[in-house]
């Protein structure tokens, strides 16, 4: 033990030298860090909890496409059995996830399944007993439209998020339906939710002028018609607070080829472009419904429902409502990044404020130097000279650790400052371990030499052993946690690790230079 | 320079272990009782639910004030509590009704109605869903964790080991939890780490025990079981009461400079590593008579045979 080739003692000094290198990073501020080399200008990437920000946890709501889906189909449907003279019972309305209806003569069931296979080709039927039919997608075609659905979703969450000029998002997918999106440094939380959960599916259709909400309402709700509500955020004073609108889309907002806010009248507002269908199908439906008022929807809400004044046919418009500069804006943002395919549920949301998160920095790294600081202390009191040598190590240790987490571009949260005071508390335990065990030896009667390298040997076994189990938990918890406690977990394993190396070969290396120097007479331990 | 216990002590742990047996049954059994009763203060990691951290912009915070305006909102069981500073509150609020969705909307709507003299600094909403799954995930990784621990133990020493391991380990678990049912700590998953991260060090520190008792049992190979284990408790024991020091100062800075966020995580280490030691010295150890391990050893590592100790 007390002989070291020299390749390793190298090999001790560089490592110790990376973690002094880059550990020092740390202490400048981005301005100063430009002026550094490149390779000199990793930080320790800091958690949300650290530098303030929003950890949002979304689902994709499959179902609600899923319905959709089936409603559009239905209409296909309904138009196909009509024009083959097909006659059944049920209304043809849809349920959650399948569309039951029965057949008044099952003659003619091969050429329902025909005509359903023109429809949508990925609808299956089945028939019961009782003569009913049931039609149901096929659970390799609803995985492959979610699967769809999510990556298209995580796309458009992507270029909103991009478009309000957020640096540094981070957006994955969790699972088979989740996206999980991480933003720092953001003083709009609410904005930015709306930004990513708005669907933005925007319509245009048509009022049905002969009947009016009241009546809707009462029950006299013609098939084909919907009443929707206008959204409160846009709508006057004067206006009613809901209309009856036709169910059928005439122009869709997928359409679209841009959106910008603009002014009218010194208003806000909203003016778009449709492509080329789009256009031409604005254009008619405008040609055909002079003077009568056309609803703008969005999500199931009108914006506004101005009447028609002249068709037209150049595929522009403007959107007016009760629009301030950052809804108009807001707006035109997300129908440039396209409607959401299925709405976003919030499952799980962390957001913390700058100012919290400059506090939580603050505390843990005062009580991170508190802690060293004592034990550093206590090791002195104990163990003399050579408690400063597991000081030192204790110090590289520290530097080490530092150094591995800025390179490694891993996260620190508060409770990964929390890991780093308790492995600095439980470094020092392979120390006393050492040394207690060449207390022994002396005692014993050993010689100095035989003494400590039997204290290193024996000890060896047993620092392994621990350290093995605290990696152990701390695996596990890096496996199942998430976020900050994640965090926690890694400080732990990767500290754990490098005290391996610095309580036993740093200390060694101090004492067999102390050793070569002083040749001394007896260990004073 | 202190030297901590100059000469190995001769402390009769083994004589005091039926009493360590009955305080941590009694321990054990308090600790499941109050579980089952008093219950856990689940925070909204496991609950699902609402939290802020706010602060009063100007001056202290009014919270019979900030009660009044939340009362009119009809959200339930509102909890209101200091936390920290004057001007710092800390507001929880149930699950809402009309799942995921609903939770948004009421943080906007307790925003509003709080008004602009107070600051959010902090909000996390856990739906439903996502709350069953981190108790599982909570109670998945506590069993999983004890699981490899024992069976580490037994690979690395024999099976007798390996339950003197698990029972003590087990105990420390069980009697944290119960500390948390006791004081009423909020139990959310940065406590949880805490009680996993008390696990390992738990285990770490009865290994240590573990290892000179199989050292002790190959060196005095005449010397009766109970001496044995008494000889390497006492030879450990400088070390055990040193490292539990160390750790404990670490702990006891981030309880006091740690803040409110790591308040619950440095009061269940504080305790997980006292009673962990104890379980080391206590039931670990003295576990070993009643499951005896064989004494042998190969050749090549066993000492010269010795059959009494040098004082």
């Amino acid at each position: 033990m007390l002989y070291f080739q020299p390749w390793k003692i190298i090999l001790i000094a560089l490592t110790c030298l990376f973690g002094v290198v880059f550990s020092i990073p740390n202490l400048f501020s981005p301005e100063t860090l430009g002026h550094l080399p490149g390779f000199l200008q990793k930080q320790v990437s800091l958690g949300l909890d650290l530098r303030g920000g929003s950890y949002l946890l979304y689902q994709v709501d499959t179902k609600a496409t899923l319905k959709d889906r089936l409603n559009t189909v239905v209409e296909t449907i309904r138009t196909s059995f009509r024009d083959n003279k097909i006659s059944y019972a049920g209304g043809l309305n849809p349920a959650e996830d399948h569309i039951s209806f029965a057949l008044s003569d099952q003659a003619q069931l091969d050429q329902v399944k025909k005509l359903i296979k023109e429809a949508d080709a990925e609808l299956t039927l089945t028939t019961s007993d009782k003569g009913e039919t049931t039609l149901r997608y096929s659970q390799k075609a609803l995985d492959d439209r979610e699967r769809q659905a999510v990556d298209q979703a995580i796309e458009i969450v992507r270029r909103r998020i991009d478009s309000t000029g957020v640096k540094e998002p981070t957006i994955q997918r969790e699972g088979h339906n989740r996206i999980l999106v991480q933003v720092p440094g953001i003083d709009d939380p609410e904005r930015l939710k709306r930004v990513i959960g708005t669907t933005a599916k925007l319509t245009f259709r048509l009022v049905d002028q002969n009947v009016t909400a009241e009546d809707a309402l009462h029950g006299h709700l013609p098939p084909g018609d919907e009443v929707l509500p206008l959204d409160p955020a846009t709508r006057r004073k004067d206006e009613a607070p809901g209309l009856v609108v036709k169910r059928r889309i005439e122009v869709s907002g997928d359409t679209l080829i841009d959106a910008q806010p603009s002014f009218q009248d010194s208003q806000a507002v909203v003016s778009f472009t449709f492509d080329a269908i789009g256009a031409k199908r604005f254009g008619k439906t405008t040609e055909e419904n002079v003077g009568k008022p056309f609803a703008i929807v969005l999500d199931n809400k009108i914006i506004s429902a101005p009447n028609i004044r002249e068709p037209i046919q150049g595929g522009r418009g403007i959107i007016s409502g009760n629009f301030t500069v950052q809804s108009a804006n807001d707006l035109a943002l997300l129908l440039r990044a396209g409607a959401l395919p299925a709405p976003l549920t919030i499952l799980e949301e962390r957001t913390v404020g700058p100012g919290l998160g400059a506090d939580s920095i603050r505390k843990g790294t005062t009580a991170c130097f508190v802690g060293v600081g004592l034990v550093a202390v206590f090791m002195i009191l104990f163990y003399g000279l050579f408690g400063i040598f597991a000081d030192v190590a204790l110090l590289f240790n520290g530097a080490i650790l530092v150094a591995s987490l800025s390179v490694l571009g891993a996260t620190l949260t508060l409770p990964g400052i929390a890991g780093i005071a308790l492995t600095m508390g439980m470094a020092v335990d392979a120390n006393v371990l050492i040394y207690e065990r060449i207390r022994e030896e002396i005692r014993a009667g050993r010689s100095v030499m035989s003494a400590l390298e039997a204290g290193f040997k024996r000890a060896f076994g047993t620092i392994l052993d621990s350290h093995v189990t605290t990696l152990v938990a701390g695996t596990l918890l890096y496996e199942l946690g998430s976020g900050p406690v994640r965090g926690f977990a890694v400080t732990l394993s990767i500290g754990v690790l490098i005290s391996l190396f610095s309580a036993i070969l740093v200390t060694r290396l101090q004492i067999v230079v102390w050793l070569r120097r002083f040749k001394p007479k007896s260990i004073p331990l | 320079m202190l030297v901590f216990l100059r000469k190995t002590p001769k402390i009769d742990f083994m004589r005091l272990h039926i009493l360590g047996f009955v305080l941590s049954g009694l321990l054990t059994l308090s600790s499941i009782v109050l579980f089952l009763t008093v219950g856990l203060n689940y925070g909204i990691d496991f609950k699902g639910g609402i939290l802020i951290e706010a602060r009063a912009t100007t001056g202290d915070a009014n919270l019979s004030e900030m009660r009044a305006k939340l009362d009119t909102l009809h959200l339930g069981e509102v909890a209101l509590q200091g936390f920290g500073a004057p001007n710092d509150v800390l507001i929880r609020l149930p699950q809402q009704e009309g799942g995921d969705q609903a939770q948004e909307k009421t943080v906007k709507s307790v925003r509003d109605a709080l008004g602009t003299g107070i600051e959010f600094r902090r909000v996390e909403v856990v739906g439903p869903s996502v709350g069953e799954e981190l108790i599982r995930g909570g109670v998945l990784a506590t069993v999983l964790s004890l699981l490899a621990i024992a069976a580490y133990v037994w690979f690395r020493f024999d099976w007798q080991f390996g339950v003197g391991a698990m029972v003590s380990t087990l105990h420390d678990v069980i009697t944290t939890v119960g500390l948390f049912a006791l004081l009423h700590l909020e139990f959310n998953l940065t406590t949880l780490a805490a009680i996993l991260t008390i696990a390992g060090y738990s285990i770490n520190d009865t290994v240590v025990i573990y290892d000179r008792v199989r050292e002790t049992l190959r060196k005095y190979k005449t010397l009766d079981f109970k001496s044995v284990v008494n000889l390497a408790l006492n030879e450990t024991l400088s070390r055990t009461i040193l490292t539990v020091s160390t750790v404990a100062l670490a702990v006891l800075s981030l309880l006091i400079f740690g803040g409110e966020v790591l308040h619950g995580f440095s009061i269940a280490m504080l305790w997980g590593i006292v009673i962990g030691t104890y379980s080391s010295l206590f039931i670990a150890a003295p576990m070993l008579n009643y499951i005896r391990p064989s004494r042998g050893g190969s050749a090549a590592e066993a000492e010269t045979a010795v059959s009494e100790p040098a004082s």
